[in-house]
């Protein structure tokens, strides 16, 4: 019985059917909502609503010819999509979705696997910039660059203000995270401004508008991704949409209550509120331009790193006033 | 480490082939080369061919924003060499779609500028609104893009009450609009932050180099020809020439909007006030020989036509400056110490449209690298002889 429910973890919720579904379905509401803020339809035309647009892009990507650079690092190029696929799947795994068991730990919910999955979440960054650097083209260069300079500036941001309601709830594992602020719903209040600065630090893990600088379309054309085309490109598209859905599900975890109610309960909430938090994503994207490099980089340390510091703060003190 | 990279021929950031090569020390941008004559159509040696009513649509044709202004200059002209005053309410017409055409280009252009700085909503909602002068245009003249509503002597179409009521309620829509854009364009942060201190040209420069229209307003010269030499009705109208002072592609931006709200008064105006009578005066065949320079405030700037008549019905010189050419000197120094991110928007601050500006094609050998300017007879001499000389090839080989 463990061993089918395994499996069915890992293959169908959460593991690779839903997670490429719901991805699909994430980035068909975003586009939508895009489009609504700003007059325009988005996607109709493919299935009801539109809805099976990215999943016709995806497959169209796949049949795409496949264009590999003379000059570029052959082996990391080829490989690189897979692991970067592989790596937010896993990430995806993490998410205390119905499978774990608070009083015992599993290999899919343990203490500590918060901090896994923010570090999974980060390889995306990396792989990203090994991408760029081994496609040798000199947009894809500058594009490298940019992700690594903006990694600098919002990573230490996103860790402080996820890591500040973990303290508060006295655990390194996102069930017994989520499971502390089921029982004091009052108390998620106060983890507000952290929220705040997750989801700015999540945008630009994201690479979305105002953080699209790495593939800023009227600078550097495809920036890191010029050279990316066919079922590469297709991967790595893929890659992100589950990024963002797996990285909206973390923030719910720990900064909206988890996703409480066993097997179908549980389902509903995770999709309201990682939806809720997309919805909030392409708010941000709507809303603003895309700012500069620099900007980022003083923007993450002159106002968002003191923001964290300030609600990591606030928590260590109310924690000893609870105590 | 210091590349260069190239902008265009072919880019993203360009709707026309230029190229811009780039020098870069990391981010930092330490020389830039500007390279013309990718798009050079011959426009001015065609019109030598044509007629000077046949002109008027060839004129029409140097640029697809500004289509009007280049019609409006040639005719300009060409009816300061005829000697004719064409009638008061055919000049008001004339006019009126000279400014809904300014406006139309500058909503245009502030999309782009949107688009350029990665402010996609920006870009959907000015380009929404545009669609409402495009149909007022239409309405007007029957066509989107190029009017043809210029004949030598007054225009070719009348307004009746209807239209002047349509156009006055597009107008107050549009200036609702406009207000609210130029409080999205000067106030949100990260616009602001992306715009503001980019591309900085100082007044000096701006002076020194030439600049012209948006570019140099926006360095505080109050540069406007239908201010400083009124032509037509433009003495009759009350405006200001918009300026800011912040030397900036942020005060390009202000600038365009406050024109725009300038652009809505004197529509108003000019509706409000439309006189009665002919629309067009008849215009002679021939015009007599001599010569006429002609200056018209397009939306990029000033545009200069010089035409040359013999006597006979065909100009014997039509020499075309577009505003955009006036622009590259200053676009050079606005580009340096800038940083990559910025190139888009600095080169589209000066709402660029190349391909009214190709006058010349320089010649690049593709072996040595040599620059030559030929002329077309000489180019094609050498061909021949290239090729009688050249063995036969099966295949073409590709010259690098």
């Amino acid at each position: 019985m463990a061993v089918l429910r395994t499996i069915l973890y890992l293959v169908i919720y959460p593991g690779l059917l839903f997670l490429f579904a719901y991805s699909t379905f994430a980035e068909w509401f975003d586009r939508k909502l895009y489009a609504r803020f700003q007059n325009r339809m988005g996607p109709t035309h493919t299935g009801r609503f539109g809805l099976l647009q990215p999943i016709a892009d995806f497959i169209k990507l796949l049949a795409k010819e496949d264009i590999v650079p003379d000059a570029a690092d052959k082996g990391l190029f080829h490989v690189l999509p897979a692991i970067g696929l592989a790596v937010v799947m896993t990430a995806g795994l993490l998410l205390p979705v119905w499978n774990f068991d608070l009083g015992a730990p599993s290999w899919t919910s343990f203490p500590g696997d918060i901090i896994v999955m923010l570090y999974l979440l980060s390889l995306p960054t990396l792989i990203l910039f090994l991408a760029a650097w081994s496609s040798t083209n000199i947009f894809s260069t500058i594009g490298g660059a940019r992700v690594l300079t903006m990694l600098f500036g919002y990573e230490v941001p996103l860790f402080l203000a996820v890591l500040s309601p973990a303290i508060l709830a006295d655990s390194w594992r996102l069930a017994e995270i989520a499971a502390f602020y089921q029982q004091k719903p009052l108390l998620l209040l106060t983890n507000l401004l952290g929220f705040a600065v997750a989801i700015i630090a999540v945008q630009a893990k994201l690479e979305r508008t105002p953080f699209d600088i790495p593939h800023a379309e009227t600078e550097i054309v495809g920036g890191t991704f010029t050279e990316y085309s066919g079922k590469k490109l297709a991967l790595f598209r893929l890659t992100f949409d589950i990024e963002m859905v797996v990285s909206s599900g973390l923030l719910a975890a720990v900064f909206l209550g988890g996703f409480p109610g066993g097997a179908i309960l549980g389902f509903l909430q995770f999709v309201v509120k990682t939806l809720f938090i997309i919805f909030l994503l392409s708010l941000l994207r709507a809303l603003t331009s895309r700012i500069r490099v620099d900007q980022v980089v003083s923007f993450a340390w002159k106002v968002l790193a003191p923001l964290a510091v300030l609600q990591l703060l606030a928590t260590i003190l109310l924690k000893g006033f609870l105590s | 480490m210091s590349f260069e990279i190239p902008i265009g021929p072919q880019h993203p950031a360009l709707k026309e082939p230029i190229s811009l090569r780039m020098t870069v020390e990391g981010e930092v941008i330490t020389g830039v080369d500007i390279r013309l004559g990718y798009n050079h159509r011959g426009v001015e040696k065609v019109a030598e061919e044509k007629n000077w009513t046949q002109n008027i649509y060839l004129a029409e044709r140097i640029c697809g924003i500004c289509s009007h202004s280049h019609a409006t200059c040639f005719v300009q002209g060409v009816e300061k060499l005829m000697e004719l005053a064409p009638p008061k309410r055919g000049l008001y017409i004339r006019y009126l779609v000279s400014e809904l055409e300014r406006v139309h280009s500058h909503l245009l252009w502030l999309g782009v500028a949107g688009h350029e700085a990665g402010f996609d909503s920006f870009f959907m909602y000015t380009w929404r609104d545009r669609e409402i002068v495009m149909d007022l245009l239409e309405m007007i003249s029957g066509n989107r893009v190029h009017y043809a509503i210029n004949t030598i002597g007054g225009v070719r179409r009348d307004l009746d009450e209807g239209q002047k009521a349509t156009i006055l309620e597009g107008v107050a829509t549009l200036r609702k609009r406009s207000e609210y854009y130029f409080r999205i364009g000067a106030t949100e942060p990260s616009f602001v932050a992306r715009i503001a201190g980019v591309g900085m040209l100082s007044k000096e420069q701006a002076l020194s180099l030439c600049a012209t229209g948006p570019v140099a307003k926006a360095s505080g010269v109050a540069r406007d020809v239908r201010k400083e030499d009124p032509y037509a009705v433009y003495d009759e109208l009350d405006f200001e020439v918009a300026t800011a002072d912040t030397c900036d592609v942020l005060g390009r931006v202000v600038v365009r909007v406050k024109e725009l709200l300038e652009s809505y008064k004197m529509i108003e105006q000019m509706i409000k006030n439309l006189p009665d009578g002919d629309i067009a005066c008849k215009a002679p065949r021939k015009a007599k020989p001599g010569e006429a320079v002609s200056r018209y405030e397009a939306p990029r700037g000033e545009n200069i036509h010089y035409i040359k008549s013999n006597g006979s019905d065909k100009p014997e010189r039509l020499k075309v400056r577009a505003p955009t050419l006036g622009n590259y000197p200053a676009t050079v120094e606005m580009l340096r110490n800038g940083f990559i991110a910025d190139i888009p928007l600095i080169f589209a601050a000066i709402d660029p449209c190349i391909c009214c500006a190709e006058r010349t094609v320089t010649l690049i050998g593709a072996r040595n690298g040599q620059e030559s300017v030929v002329r077309m007879s000489d180019l094609r001499q050498q061909a021949l002889a290239r090729a009688k000389n050249a063995p036969v090839k099966g295949n073409a080989v590709w010259p690098f």
